[in-house]
């Protein structure tokens, strides 16, 4: 895992949120969902600030992001896409959908762009089951897509971009 | 407690309310194999996290099986602990297990060690039925423990151990479902960890996914090195422990035998840890009355209390996790590396060996003195003072190797100058050990006076955390014990925020102390083994003509002819270190 | 609601919001303002109607006009038509579609006809984010009653009396657990309502809390007061920005109205809630995972006993129920248990809401008496099957739960009928199949949401479910052989008898239910190498039809992996051993010559 270092003002937001939980060990998930409100995501740096602050391993932090699907410790692209794989849309076809767009993107699930602008996840039910398959472009949710509209809906998110790929 | 009247395969069986399943089938002899659960009844410790599910039985009026570890009986309780349901889903869940496992058990460490091999053969299980893909993660190597994740079984202990008894936080499960393992954080090394090498990891762990460095092909390659003198010295709890290797009862002391063992092994020299415990008395012995006295003085630059220093696993947790009381443990270095600094810097020159062809081995229960003798402080110009240190199970080994009859070995002694030692050397191995010697002999040295009786009850036992006061001659001294790093931290605790009333602390990092090191037989979670090993070295204390450190004559001697008198200079050269602040990277 | 004439309620769901809802509702405004209505006419930004198929919705209010499919371009009109000239939009009518009328009022149309709303009542009749509707519709009437009328132990006899069961899934009776949680002894308990709604397909709790989160705030009240807490929590999924938004405004305007915090109500009642966050694990739905992941921890279930009631948040007494359970409760104390026991059957009390979703026509969120048969859900409530196809299965109670078919048509729906069926209630997830629902691929799919969201603890769901995943794997390609199908039983029998928790315990559900109603689509896939349904693509072979091949070379060119050969204009073949089976020959050809064999 590649170090990073982290900015001085960014330990002290982590300090800061840490506080605001009383730095109590059983606030943990709550802090982090705060943390990465902020930072986009938990690198592994940060998490070591975390267990300072609220004074637990870092193991056990390591532990409790690794169990959570929701918390990440790689950015997300800036556009994260996530294709519902919840029963509605799968039976609806998401799964071909999902295809498509590892195809267009050449990304797996889990993965960003290369140019950081779009990343790839499946998440489990919207809650828009009427709308299956449903495909959410950051918070922007898109309804009843079949694979041949993949390429329109990226299309929305690159135009004005000189640096994007096709 | 009320009592609860159940049925277990037909027997009728009487429990009090709280017993496991297990516990009430185990009271009427049924054994109901277990493979996760662990109970080390007088310490307090205990893993059920009921993962394993080998324990399964059949309840009446249960839907599904229950696993027996984690059940409580209630009345009336009607249950079939070997019944077709039962075996068959034991079986298959066995199997599973063992589909995600490596095949590796004619090269594992752990073979014939090993639970989950035990409980394959009591299944008889000849087929993996459910074949797959398996788990595989990075081997990872440090000075002291190899984890080999592939063979985990999530059974937890090791994390159990970590986190609950040792508080030292390095290991967690990480990620879930069919990824799920142990590890550190960010899967990083252990050697980048804080992990202290305690090894209680290693002593818990069923299968083979956690074992020591083995140095015994190091150890053979310098004993058929013929321009190398081959000396080794042996930890207090190896004589109480190695027995079990070769069949005998556990608590069978096998000094002589072991002695005779290592002779016919080709050491040239075969001398005794306790020589060097001994002297860690007079040094620290003599630094807890000086701190003691200008304390009492008022000088308010010395700090008390004065902690214990020989374990180098507490060593590595307070340097991590109290670093800024790294100015209150004795200075002294541990016995291991006393010896070696004496028999590097005075007996090689006693039998005119240079340092370099001088080969110090060491015997020691313990998975942190591999740590220890390699830290930087403990060398010269590259050259350790240690070179090597197996453990207990490794010597068994080397042992079995060369196909030594141990049983029916002779009782042979240690050799001169460095194999002669006290009781007061002997009970190092144990809890309360060190700080009973150490009593034994500040307390002659500060009233001039003959002790009125040796043994110190009041200091013994098997407490987590103990303390007690002993009359010096009309001053109060007030000592702790603990065992275990979580206990420790309690009284590390109790230090930094200024509620501690204590004079001197003794703190060992295993439960029990030496004799259940990491390096020990595996005693499987049967807790009884380690008082058997205490209650072994207490005896071989009060068989010692000799039971105080400073009546030792090889001791008295080495301060006349070479080290002058305690807390010299030469002494703070050879037998005292410094503790680094290892919090921040 | 009374000094507007005419109100407009515009559905402010997930789902209709992702139809631009809250532009309509913006549109709406705009037009209001342009005509000079403002003091007629209010526009109300409401929670789920249920019918989201045919969404956004858009009611008025009062005479119920019921318009669907509504876009941000139909407001205008909208306040013309209706508002000012009094005349129904009719293209934005629902059409019947048997009889091919337009109804208006929602009363009539099928899909709400058997409906009896008590969870949902106040979702899509009143505005979510503001207490006084709630309040106007007999809010918080209940809390009073309580707290002024009844001892707790009364409010327990009446849980009992009711018959409500935990809708969550387990179907443990509310009452008795309330009554458990008030016997354990302790200076400090907790209330906490799980919404960590997780089933793929079902959003009736994300529906309730984002449409009448006061109900569920109220119920928790009661229960802290009955079981002697002084603190509530709610858990609920980080998903759900929406829902855990409206919940904060509620019980900021609940504290306002002194209904939470101290003295509530001036009857010495102390009581509040705290909001806690899931972070995508499904095992968080069981109760004791949830307890840890709100301790900070990894959300591993523990075995129980010990039960939360006796041990549960910080070591303390909790009482955990889900959101749809709470949302019941001030109804049954405001009609009385006897009232709500009527309804339903006869082990099962009250109502249900289902998720109804796939190959049916209505998609929506239901709320129906427990003993409802499958067939009025899906052919009265549900339409039917999507595009006129034939009914194949119904999958209920989510990743857990199993496939029930034709056969089980006609059976009430209630906790104990589908245990008996091979299925369960679950949260209430109702997934409908049709012919080209491939159920081998079906079992696989919800087995890879089990592998996925399975905590890791304990050997048999660890392990058990990979293995049972690898098999029907090994069946999808065409690889598998009868033995492997006795050993799917064997297994999954086994991981069911063994596992931990609830998750592991029903996880080969859909696997041996499918077993069992489908063998012989199992043993067509392992003997004859056959996917009916068409959905293995390994077992496809897709063959060119040379009488029909016109020898356009689209197919050819279009061909990812060069497996297609022929002279122009001149029939084309395909390569078995090339094919990758990607379909793309088939949906390019113009000619339908491309054959799925």
């Amino acid at each position: 895992m590649p170090k990073i270092k982290i900015a001085e003002n960014t330990v002290q937001l982590i300090r800061e949120i840490c506080t605001k939980y009383g730095n109590e060990e059983g606030e943990l998930i709550n802090v982090l969902h705060n943390v990465q409100d902020k930072l986009g995501y938990l690198p592994a740096e940060v998490q070591e600030v975390i267990a300072r602050e609220l004074n637990i391993p870092v193991a056990r932090i390591y532990g409790v992001v690794t169990f959570y699907s929701f918390f990440s410790m790689l950015p997300k692209g800036e556009h994260p896409i996530s294709v519902c794989m919840g029963t509605a849309c799968y039976v609806r076809g998401s799964e071909q959908v999902l295809e498509e767009f590892k195809r267009q993107l050449k990304i797996d699930v889990g993965q960003t762009t290369p140019d950081g602008k779009f990343s790839l996840g499946s998440l489990r039910c919207v809650g828009a089951c009427g709308l299956a398959p449903v495909v959410m472009v950051g918070e922007k949710v898109y309804g009843r897509v079949s694979p041949q509209q993949v390429r329109k809906i990226l299309s929305d998110y690159i135009i004005g971009c000189p640096h994007s790929e096709s | 407690m009320n009592t609860i009247k159940l049925t277990i395969d037909n027997k009728s069986v009487e429990a009090a309310q709280g017993t496991t399943i297990l516990d009430a089938a185990a009271s009427v002899g049924i054994n109901i194999p277990t493979l996760c659960h662990m109970k080390l009844h007088d310490m307090s410790i205990e893993n059920r996290p009921g993962g394993c599910r080998v324990c399964v039985v059949e309840v009446d009026g249960r839907r599904n099986l229950a696993p027996a570890c984690v059940t409580e009986v209630t009345e009336g309780m009607n249950i079939k602990t070997h019944s077709i349901r039962v075996i068959n889903a034991r079986r298959t869940v066995t199997e599973l297990i063992l589909s995600d496992h490596p095949f590796d058990c004619l090269v594992c460490a752990k073979s014939g060690n090993c639970e989950l091999q035990a409980l394959a053969q009591k299944l008889g299980i000849r087929e993996i039925h459910y074949k797959g893909e398996q788990s595989h993660y990075r081997e990872d190597t440090s000075p002291a423990i190899i984890r080999e994740m592939d063979k985990c079984i999530l059974c937890r202990r090791c994390e159990m151990m970590c986190n609950e008894v040792q508080t030292v936080g390095v290991l967690s499960a990480i990620n879930r479902g069919f990824i799920t393992v142990v590890s550190p954080a960010f899967e990083m090394n252990l050697d980048h960890s804080v992990c202290t090498y305690c090894g209680q990891c290693v002593a818990v762990c069923p299968t083979g996914a956690l074992t020591e460095v083995d140095h015994t092909g190091a150890v053979i390659r310098a004993l058929s090195d013929p321009n190398k003198t081959v000396i080794v010295q042996t930890a207090p709890a190896v004589r109480a422990a190695l027995g079990e290797e070769f069949g005998l009862e556990p608590g069978s002391l096998v000094t002589g035998k072991m002695a005779a063992a290592l002779r016919q092994l080709g050491f040239d020299y075969v001398f005794d840890t306790d020589f060097a415990a001994d002297l860690t008395i007079m040094e620290e012995g003599t630094e807890l009355l000086s701190r003691l006295n200008k304390h009492l003085q008022g000088d308010k630059s010395v700090k008390l209390p004065i902690l214990t220093s020989c374990c180098p696993a507490w060593v590595k947790f307070f340097e991590h996790q109290f670093p800024d009381l790294i100015d209150i443990p004795s200075t002294a270095r541990s016995p291991q590396q006393m010896f070696g600094a004496i028999a590097k810097n005075y007996f090689a020159n006693n039998i005119q060996v240079d340092r370099e062809n001088l080969v110090v081995v060491s015997i020691m229960p313990c998975l942190a003195k591999k740590y220890e003798c390699a830290r930087d402080e403990f060398a010269e110009k590259g050259n350790p003072d240690v070179d090597f240190a197996i453990t207990t199970r490794e010597l068994a080994q080397l042992i079995k190797l060369a196909n030594i009859d141990f049983n029916a070995l002779p009782e042979e002694e240690f050799d001169n100058p460095l194999g002669e030692s006290t009781g007061a050397g002997v009970i190092f191995g144990t809890t309360g050990g060190v700080i009973e010697a150490a009593v034994r002999t500040a307390y002659e040295l500060h009233t001039g006076k003959p002790l009125p009786k040796i043994d110190f009850e009041e200091l013994r036992g098997m407490e987590g955390i103990r303390h007690a006061t002993i009359d010096f001659n009309g001053l109060d001294l007030n000592i702790g014990i603990a065992h275990g790093l979580g206990n420790a931290r309690k009284l590390l605790e109790d230090i930094r925020n200024g509620k501690s009333d204590f004079h001197a602390i003794e703190i060992m990092s295993c439960p029990g102390g030496c004799i259940g090191g990491g390096g020990q037989p595996y005693h499987h979670g049967d807790a009884e083994i380690l008082k058997k090993r205490q209650e072994a070295l207490y005896r071989e204390d009060k068989s010692k003509p000799i039971r105080k450190s400073h009546e030792n004559p090889y001791i008295k001697k080495i301060y006349e002819e070479f080290l002058g008198h305690p807390l010299s200079e030469i002494s703070h050269h050879l037998l005292h270190t410094e503790y680094f602040d290892r919090s921040k990277k | 609601m009374t000094e507007f004439k005419t109100h407009i309620m515009v559905c402010g769901g997930t789902g209709c919001r992702a139809s631009q809802s809250e532009k309509i509702r913006q549109n709406l405004n705009t037009a209001i303002q342009e005509y000079g209505l403002e003091d007629d006419v209010q526009v109300v930004m409401t929670g789920c109607f249920g019918f989201c198929e045919k969404g956004p919705v858009v009611k008025i209010i009062p005479d119920n006009t019921f318009y669907v499919q509504v876009k941000p371009e139909d407001a205008d009109l909208i306040i013309q038509e209706h508002i000012i000239k009094g005349r129904k939009v009719s293209h934005l009518l629902y059409e019947d579609p048997k009889t091919k009328e337009m109804v208006s009022d929602s009363k009539h149309m099928d899909f709400y006809k058997k409906q009896i709303r008590i969870a949902l009542r106040n979702c899509g009749f009143i505005n979510p984010e503001n207490i006084d509707e709630y309040i106007a519709r007999d809010g918080y009437a209940a809390l009073g009653k309580v707290l002024t009328e009844m001892t707790p132990e009364q409010v327990i006899a009446e849980m009992k009396q009711s018959g409500l069961r935990g809708r969550g899934g387990g179907g443990f009776p509310t009452g008795l657990k309330w009554e458990i949680t008030r016997k354990s002894q302790n200076d400090q308990k907790y209330v906490v309502c799980n919404a960590d709604e997780g089933d793929p397909g079902a959003f009736m709790d994300r529906s309730i809390l984002e449409g009448d989160p006061n109900s569920v705030i109220e119920a928790m009240a009661i229960c802290g007061y009955c079981i002697g807490a002084n603190q509530g929590l709610v858990y609920i999924r980080a998903e759900y920005p929406l829902a855990i938004d409206r919940l904060r405004t509620a019980l900021k305007q609940a504290r306002e109205y002194g209904l939470l915090g101290k003295d509530i109500l001036g009857t010495g009642f102390n009581f509040d809630i705290e909001l806690r966050y899931g972070a995508g694990a499904f095992v968080c739905g069981e109760e004791t995972a949830l307890i840890h992941s709100m301790e900070g921890l990894r959300g591993e279930p523990t075995f129980k006993p010990p039960f939360p009631a006796v041990s549960g948040y910080k070591g303390k007494p909790t009482n955990v129920n889900n959101v749809e359970t709470f949302a019941n409760v001030p109804v049954i104390i405001n009609k009385g248990a006897n009232w709500f026991n009527k309804i339903g059957s006869e082990k099962s009390k009250g109502t249900k809401v289902f998720a109804l979703a796939g190959k049916i026509n209505n998609v929506g969120l239901i709320e129906v008496p427990m003993g409802t048969t499958l067939r009025e859900v899906i052919y009265e409530i549900g339409g039917g099957i999507k595009d006129g196809k034939k009914f194949k299965a119904v999958q209920t109670g989510g990743p857990s739960g199993g496939c029930l078919t034709e056969k089980h048509l006609d059976t009430p729906i209630d906790f104990d009928n589908l245990i008996a069926a091979g299925s369960m209630m679950g949260s209430g997830g109702m997934i409908v199949m049709d012919e080209d629902s491939c159920m081998v691929s079906i079992a696989k799919f919800y087995l890879e949401f089990t592998l996925d969201e399975s905590c890791g603890k304990c050997a048999p769901c660890r392990i058990g479910n990979k293995r049972l995943h690898e098999i029907l794997n090994k069946i999808t390609q065409g690889n598998g052989t009868k033995t492997d199908l006795d050993r799917l039983r064997l297994l999954g029998n086994v991981i069911k008898d063994c596992s931990l928790c609830g998750l592991g315990q029903t996880s080969p559900n859909p696997v041996l239910s499918t077993l069992t109603n489908f063998y012989n689509e199992y043993i067509d896939h392992v003997e004859n190498h056959k996917c009916s349904a068409g959905q293995c693509k390994a077992l496809l072979k897709y063959v060119i039809d040379p009488e029909i091949c016109t020898g356009c070379t689209l197919c050819f060119r279009n061909c990812p992996v060069g497996a297609i050969s022929g002279e122009k204009k001149s029939p084309h073949s395909i390569d078995q051993s090339l094919c990758i089976k990607c379909g793309a020959c088939y949906e390019k050809c113009k000619f339908n010559a491309i054959r799925i064999a």
